[in-house]
């Protein structure tokens, strides 16, 4: 009898060894004779525990992590190939408290299957929601995605529904569906998670959204630095393809989707949508004017559909198990389930999916364990380098779209970056600053320029130059910058900065009371 | 540098592989990057040509990504992430320890041209910070220690 044993190969469980680890259990099996079967399944997303691997027993999967090259030895003398005890044993994986207290639904496989089986994906409820989506007019399935109350999940938060019905009103001969998967931000990594660890869920998601509003061409614009996700991404949609999910006549219908990943080139502005368009397109990815929006006036002039991975990845659940179904998660007018990624100086990183509503201190104590260092968690900073950063006393705000937005601050993809108290914030507000000059596009002067003159301005707060002066110069910088650009990467710039002087002002050698607007 | 040839050639090829694709400027450059080691200048007269864009124009797109080079790089490139999650566990120590360890700062090459050094920004392993990646592998928690195994690897490589 052979035994069945789990091996991440998501990248993330490779940077800490999972190939090694593989290469040394096969090697190890057939020293000793040892029939098994080894399955490179996705990450489960608990990464202090990576490499973990799994052993399949009758009373569900056991978890053992994190493992290292040096264990497997004892791990074989143990023979945990028949989940017995050893001390890196988690017990069954499912019953993990990280896990348990989640609410998987857009990552229902993730961890679970092999990424790139399609026999996983269809026994595990996928195509589920094109098979029904297929039986349903076009208006009724953009009714259904309207109706679960789906936002997008890249950061901006607009309603879904709203994006596919006005592509679907758009009369045009051509349509296009444009995969965002340029996931730039630092502490964010749910979309890598998504194409590595279930990318059938990102291919059935596009194909969808193609139905619904009568577009046949799809592009996956894929950020450089995810050479893994390329190849699992290729893969997959080789693999769909032959299987009849992908290209002419779809299961037989009269629908045909064309599905294509595009390797962007290290630009973080091509997250932005409409620099994504410029640059699909073959050009410098400047910014666009909005109006026309991408949904009248997209790529190549023609209706668009510019959606983050999690959110066309969110689809298949929301067309599978009906729109209330997934609008009973969630608190007010954030709706659903949200993948939340924990990183830096944590000691538990790694992806949570839980329905809005959840505290930031239940997510940094509960599930992160506090810091990795031990020291206090001075800061966080919530939805990438463009958002704000956040002091201890507002730990207990929920994640919420309009919470959050109350505090000037943003839930943006989900990334969450706990720094500890030997962090200097205003090296943090300076290197806002820098990377928004390495970043910008050029195209509004208040980025380009804003963003170099920022980093003199607080170099003069720190030198002690005119501080009175120059803090109003700042926060004056801000305003333009916020109010004169026209993205997020001149006009978000400013909250990092701003919410570090304001909560951080010692940092900055002033006085609290000096820098009150 | 003039090219040889064969590099020559090769961008004949590529060039023609992309001719009728929409947005082709993207797959192209990275063919000829994947191919060569870097986008050679003296491909951009050909291009324009091929494409009938101006030779400033290509300048323009190759020069607006990070990615793409117009020089050859060393024969290994290590990047090291910059951004905020690698530095909240570190990453500063780990920029000095490579810059100083190899005797280079961002964007130069070791004398015996093994390492070229980059700096990135996010490679999407925030849980595992600091990151940085050698070639296209992905190594996480990185320890000085660890960086001195890789080097010692890329040298002898």
């Amino acid at each position: 009898m052979s035994y069945k044993i789990f091996i991440p190969r998501d990248s993330s469980s490779i940077s800490l060894g999972a190939d090694k680890v593989y290469q040394e259990i096969s090697n190890e099996s057939k020293k000793r004779n040892i029939d098994i079967n080894i399955i490179r399944n996705g990450s489960r997303g608990l990464f202090w525990l990576e490499p973990m691997i799994e052993v399949e027993t009758s009373k569900g999967r056991v978890a053992y992590g994190p493992v290292n090259v040096s264990d497997i030895t004892s791990l074989f003398d143990n023979e945990f190939f028949l989940g017995n005890k050893h001390p890196l044993c988690l017990g069954i994986t499912e019953d993990i408290k990280w896990l348990k207290n989640q609410e998987r639904l857009t990552y229902a496989r993730v961890g679970i299957t092999d990424p790139v089986s399609i026999d996983d994906y269809e026994r595990l409820d996928g195509f589920k929601g094109l098979k029904n989506s297929l039986k349903l007019s076009q208006e009724n399935i953009v009714k259904e995605i309207a109706d679960s109350g789906l936002r997008g999940r890249g950061g901006a938060a607009f309603p879904t529904g709203i994006k596919w019905k006005t592509v679907l009103d758009a009369p045009s001969e051509k349509k296009y569906i444009v995969c965002n998967a340029d996931e730039g931000d630092s502490g964010t990594f749910s979309d890598r998670m998504i194409m590595e660890n279930d990318p059938f869920v990102l291919i059935e998601g596009m194909i969808i959204a193609g139905l619904a509003v009568g577009a046949d061409q799809g592009y996956i614009y894929l950020r450089s630095e995810y050479p893994h996700a390329l190849e699992i991404l290729n893969e997959a949609i080789d693999i769909a393809l032959k299987k009849g999910y992908l290209g002419k006549n779809i299961l037989g219908s009269d629908f045909s989707f064309n599905l294509e990943v595009t390797r962007a080139a290290g630009a973080y502005i091509c997250g932005e949508e409409t620099s994504l368009l410029e640059s699909l397109e073959g050009k410098r990815g400047m910014v666009r004017y909005k109006p026309p929006l991408p949904a009248i006036e997209g790529l190549y002039g023609k209706p668009t559909v510019v959606n983050n991975v999690i959110s066309l990845a969110t689809v298949p659940i929301i067309m599978d198990k009906g729109a209330s179904f997934y609008a009973n998660f969630g608190m007010g007018r954030s709706k659903g389930t949200l993948p939340i990624q924990l990183a830096g100086n944590l000691k538990q990183t790694g992806l949570i999916e839980k329905a809005f509503g959840i505290s930031l201190r239940e997510l940094l104590y509960d599930f992160g364990g506090g810091s990795a260092t031990g020291k206090p968690i001075k800061a966080v900073q919530v939805g990438g380098p463009l958002g704000a950063f956040l002091p201890e006393e507002q730990f207990d705000t929920p994640l919420d779209y309009e919470k959050f937005s109350e505090i000037k601050a943003v839930v943006g993809h989900g990334g969450i970056v706990a720094f500890d108290d030997t962090v200097d914030m205003s090296k943090m507000a300076r290197y806002s600053f820098e990377f928004c000059a390495i970043e910008s596009c050029g195209k509004c002067t208040p980025c380009r320029i804003g963003s170099t003159r920022g980093m003199e301005v607080i170099d003069k707060i720190k030198g002690g130059i005119e501080q009175e002066k120059n803090v109003s110069l700042l926060r004056d910088l801000g305003d333009t910058m916020v109010n004169g650009s026209l993205c997020a990467m001149g006009g978000m710039t400013p909250f990092p900065v701003i919410s570090a002087l304001n909560f951080f002002p010692e940092d900055f050698g002033l006085e609290k009371t000096e820098t009150s607007a | 540098m003039t090219l040889s040839t064969s590099q020559l050639e090769k961008i004949q090829v590529h060039i023609g592989e992309y001719l009728n694709v929409p947005g082709a400027l993207l797959p192209l450059m990275h063919a000829i990057q994947d191919d060569l080691g870097f986008v050679p200048e003296e491909s951009y007269k050909p291009i324009s040509k091929a494409y009938n864009l101006s030779v400033a124009e290509i300048h323009g797109f190759v020069t607006f990504y990070h990615h793409f080079r117009t020089h050859l790089p060393g024969k290994n490139i290590l990047q090291i992430c910059r951004a905020e999650s690698c530095q909240a566990m570190g990453s500063e120590n780990i920029e000095n320890y490579c810059q100083e360890k190899l005797g280079i700062d961002y964007h130069q090459t070791t004398k015996d041209n093994s390492i070229t050094l980059e700096p990135v920004y996010c490679l999407g392993n925030c849980a595992c910070s600091p990151a940085i990646m050698i070639n296209e592998d992905v190594v996480g928690r990185v320890t000085p220690e660890k960086i001195d195994q890789i080097i010692k690897e890329a040298r002898e490589s």
